[in-house]
């Protein structure tokens, strides 16, 4: 865990106190709603069909239970009664009150947690890999580097009124569990022939109408000029990005338009100018950083102590360990992956009930650490594997146990046509159908890893574009439709899904995909060959063929 | 609109000269910044300072040139979220060491005076009266930074390093 | 289900009201005969004409103290006078989700 010091707490303080003022001229018409649109997009604070939404950072996706509570408490005390976790590390309330989101922002604040810049044209929340700090084999922690990018980048004087929003990503795994490569720029932390730290720098990459995957454009850059090398592309972003269209505002239009190698050249010039100067960071400056992030004190324990043993024999807890207990670094230890996709459920909602109930199991548990991940589930970093089977019962128990972490079923789904402004069509009632239609967990297990993303619009906020299986709501005549995509994935071989064949009704998506399924068990080389890998062997058509045959 | 200087609402030195009107033979004047490239020399032999409106689609290097002739350089805000010239005023002050007035024009309202202080503006064209009144607490709202920028704020970073050094020192 | 973003020129082909968000809390509201705004869709302004649309979305915009977001939006005038929304986008803003919420009230 990091912990905020004084100064940090004084800054989010400070700018509680900022919005509080902004609301009340607001609200007693000083400011009009024009003006104080991109005020209260700055902190988060969206208008969606039915209320205000505001959504809240989750810094590289680390809670202590402390901060999980106090979600809880917004939850109950402002809304109603749930949160909404994103693909973004980011958690969303749908229902809260602009009179009095100043309060709730000051309760946040308590415990250290804030939603500046959760939307408006300036940069996100620096989002990690969910894993980081205990996965095998992880390189070096990268939340030291997302926390040094997030205070760099916490209301910087020169770039807070970008073209557009920025989104950073870092991963120091091999296997890339933050999407990396559809960021603005995207960070792989790795090391030099020297054994120093650095970053192989992504940049332009992006989702929405016009969808990219990043490009390299430095593949090794000293952990030590990070700074420098990050404010030299925005600079360059931020002079030379279009402001005349929204949609070709965004750094991978520029990157696009200009090519990779005059804008590296750009870039180039631009650091050299700066790489020696007040940005470069002393090994003292990142030991400060790191030493404010408290790790566990681990016992000793055995890889396979009798609790777990006695417990294989129950199939249900079997079924559960095998889909979601993962490898941990340390011996004995294990990270849990908590499904926030129950069969019928809104996908990466959360009860207020139950953060609470998570938190004091991540106090029994997991050294009081909980880890929200992009797939809009959450996890127990750190959690004894003698401490599996009590475990398990107690998320059983709050629902948050479904074991089918990977699986078709665990679907990325934007809030479509029920909750977002900008939506043509519906996600949620579709995912949820889908988890009906999947819910055999034996069937799910000989499907075997399959990704669904559902978007209700083309900006892609369910990241269908990379879904092994992608579903886009779009609108024909006023009716909602639905464009099917294949073949993306969202790794470290990130590729943009293919059209299976025409937009479909609402009522025949969920049809169309158990046909795509279908399609695949028939048509894999052999039960290991994932859905995405069939896809690549051997193309769209022969889906397209199967699919659409009868259709 | 009121001018604010020095941390407060002050009389306007320069008289802003649009660029078909004939320039006054003395005084100090804001002028485009096409106007001032016609002719840099004569206007520079003219009495009276010079400023000049400098669009923010324009790179500043082709201003370089001129900066040590200019008491003022007035960038432009189109719009509240148009951010161009906060990098145009920190390459002026940090880059080519600009030393004169460097003052915010257009869309420049209360929210934005921590960021424009930071970049290294020191004049403001504030848009709302109301606004230019409360400059100096505005100014104040925030005591932390995390960014090093030309202004000499120390940073949060720097802060804590001191912190680390006069802890370890025993003090 | 055309965003209300991209209602430029008016121009409606049947009855329509004017709805928004209200300011200091955001509900769904419509606008009323009488110049202010209900949460019911019952007591909405009706209009039929592109003029009177224009109008009553020119009044309801300038209250944005009130509400913001303010737009037209196409309503079914039933036999017995009853209003119902003209589409899905405005069905679920008037009678909230399609889905039950995780935490019933
Ligand atoms: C509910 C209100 C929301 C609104 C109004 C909204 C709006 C948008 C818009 C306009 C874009 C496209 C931006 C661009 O390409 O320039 C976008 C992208 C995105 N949104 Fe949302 N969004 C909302 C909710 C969410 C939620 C709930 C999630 C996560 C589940 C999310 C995650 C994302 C992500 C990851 C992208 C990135 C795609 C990219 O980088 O191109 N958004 N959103
Ligand atoms: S993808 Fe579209 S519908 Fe879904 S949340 Fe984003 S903007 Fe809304």
């Amino acid at each position: 865990m990091y912990a905020y010091d004084e100064l940090d707490r004084t800054l989010i303080n400070e700018r509680v106190s900022e919005f509080r003022d902004q609301v009340k001229r607001r609200l007693s018409g000083e400011l009009t709603e024009d003006e104080f649109k991109m005020l209260r997009l700055q902190n988060g604070v969206y208008l969606q069909l039915h209320a205000y939404m505001f959504r809240v950072a989750i810094p590289y996706g680390t809670l202590s239970s402390r901060q999980l509570r106090q979600l809880a408490h917004v939850a109950r005390r402002y809304d109603r009664g749930y949160g909404h976790f994103t693909t973004r590390q980011n958690i969303q309330f749908n229902w809260i009150k602009l009179a009095e989101l100043p309060d709730a922002l000051a309760d946040l604040a308590e415990v250290g947690i804030h939603a500046m810049q959760t939307s408006g044209n300036n940069t996100r929340n620096v989002t990690s890999d969910q894993w980081a700090g205990v996965a095998p084999g992880e390189i070096e922690d990268p939340r030291i580097w997302s926390e040094i990018l997030r205070q760099y980048t916490t209301l910087h004087p020169e770039f807070s009124f970008l073209p557009r929003k920025f989104k950073f990503a870092i991963t120091a795994s091999a296997h890339d569990r933050a999407a990396i490569k559809i960021h603005d720029i995207g960070l792989r932390l790795h090391k030099n022939a020297q054994g120093e730290t650095g970053f192989e720098v992504m940049v332009g990459g992006g989702l929405g109408r016009t969808p990219f995957i990043a490009k390299t454009i430095r593949t090794f850059v000293h952990g030590s000029d990070l700074l420098s090398y990050v404010e030299a592309i925005m600079r360059v972003y931020n002079q030379y990005g279009r402001r005349d269209n929204i949609y070709k505002a965004r750094i991978k239009i520029l990157v696009h338009e200009l090519g990779i190698e005059r804008f590296a050249q750009e870039v180039e010039e631009e650091w050299q100018q700066i790489r020696d100067g007040a940005l470069k960071l002393d090994d003292s400056v990142v030991e400060e950083i790191r030493s404010r992030f408290t790790y566990p004190a681990y016992e000793k324990l055995a890889h396979m102590p009798d609790e777990l043993r006695k417990a294989a024999h129950d199939p249900h807890f079997e079924a559960w360990r095998r889909n979601s207990v993962f490898p941990h670094k340390v011996t004995g230890y294990a990270i849990v992956t908590l499904s926030l996709k129950p069969v019928g459920g809104p996908p990466g909602d959360a009860t207020a009930d139950q953060m609470d109930a998570l938190a004091d199991l991540a106090d029994k548990y997991s050294f009081g650490e909980i880890r929200v991940g992009h797939e809009q589930n959450l996890a127990l970093p750190h959690v004894a594997r003698r401490d599996l089977p009590a475990l398990w019962k107690a998320l059983d128990k709050i629902g948050l146990a479904t074991p089918n972490v990977n699986l078709v079923s665990d679907i990325i789904a934007c809030p479509g046509l029920d909750y977002c402004s900008l939506a043509n069509a519906r996600s949620i009632p579709i995912a949820q159908e889908l988890t009906r239609r999947f819910s055999n967990h034996d069937t799910a297990n000989l499907i075997g890893r399959l990704h669904i993303n559902i978007s209700g619009c083309i900006n892609a906020c369910g990241h269908h574009h990379v879904g092994h299986i992608g579903i886009l709501g779009v609108e024909k005549n006023g009716e909602e439709f639905y464009q099917i995509t294949i073949g993306g994935r969202a790794d470290e071989n990130a590729q943009l899904g293919s059209l299976v064949g025409p937009a479909v009704p609402y009522a025949e998506v969920a049809d169309v995909i158990e046909d795509i399924v279908e399609a695949y068990l028939a048509l894999r080389a052999s039960p290991d060959e994932l859905f995405v890998d069939s896809v690549k062997r051997l193309g769209v058509e022969p889906f397209r063929e199967r699919v659409y045959a009868t259709r | 609109m009121p001018l604010v200087k020095n941390g407060k609402i002050s009389d306007d030195a320069f008289v802003h000269v649009v660029d078909d009107a004939p320039l006054p033979p003395d005084g100090a004047i804001l002028i485009s910044a096409a106007r001032f490239l016609e002719d840099p020399e004569a206007i520079s032999r003219r009495l009276g300072k010079t400023g000049v409106v400098w669009p923010n689609n324009r790179d500043v290097d082709d201003l370089v040139p001129y900066l040590d002739r200019l008491a003022a350089v007035a960038l432009v805000f189109p719009t509240f979220r148009d951010g161009r010239a906060y990098s145009q005023a920190r390459l002026l002050r940090e880059r080519f060491l600009y030393h004169g007035e460097l003052r915010a024009t257009g869309q420049v309202l209360r929210d934005q005076f921590v960021f424009m202080l930071r970049a290294g503006f020191d004049a403001f064209e504030v848009r709302k009266q109301a606004d230019a009144e409360v400059f100096a607490q505005t100014a104040k709202r925030y005591s932390v930074f995390y960014q090093p920028t030309g202004d000499g704020r120390v940073t949060a970073l720097n802060r804590r390093m001191q912190l680390r050094h006069s802890e370890s020192a025993g003090l | 289900m055309t965003s209300p973003l991209e209602q430029k020129k008016i121009k409606i082909t049947g009855p329509s009201v004017v709805t928004a968000n209200r300011t200091w809390d955001g509900i769904v509201v419509y606008r009323t005969p009488e110049q202010g705004w209900s949460a019911k869709l019952a007591d909405a302004a009706i209009v039929r004409t592109s003029d009177d649309a224009r109008a009553l979305l020119a009044e309801s915009v300038a209250d944005d103290v009130g509400a913001i977001g303010a737009y037209i939006a196409p309503v079914e005038v039933r036999d017995g006078g009853a209003i119902e929304p003209g589409n899905l986008r405005e069905q679920i803003r008037s009678a909230g989700l399609t889905i039950g919420l995780p935490v019933q009230a």
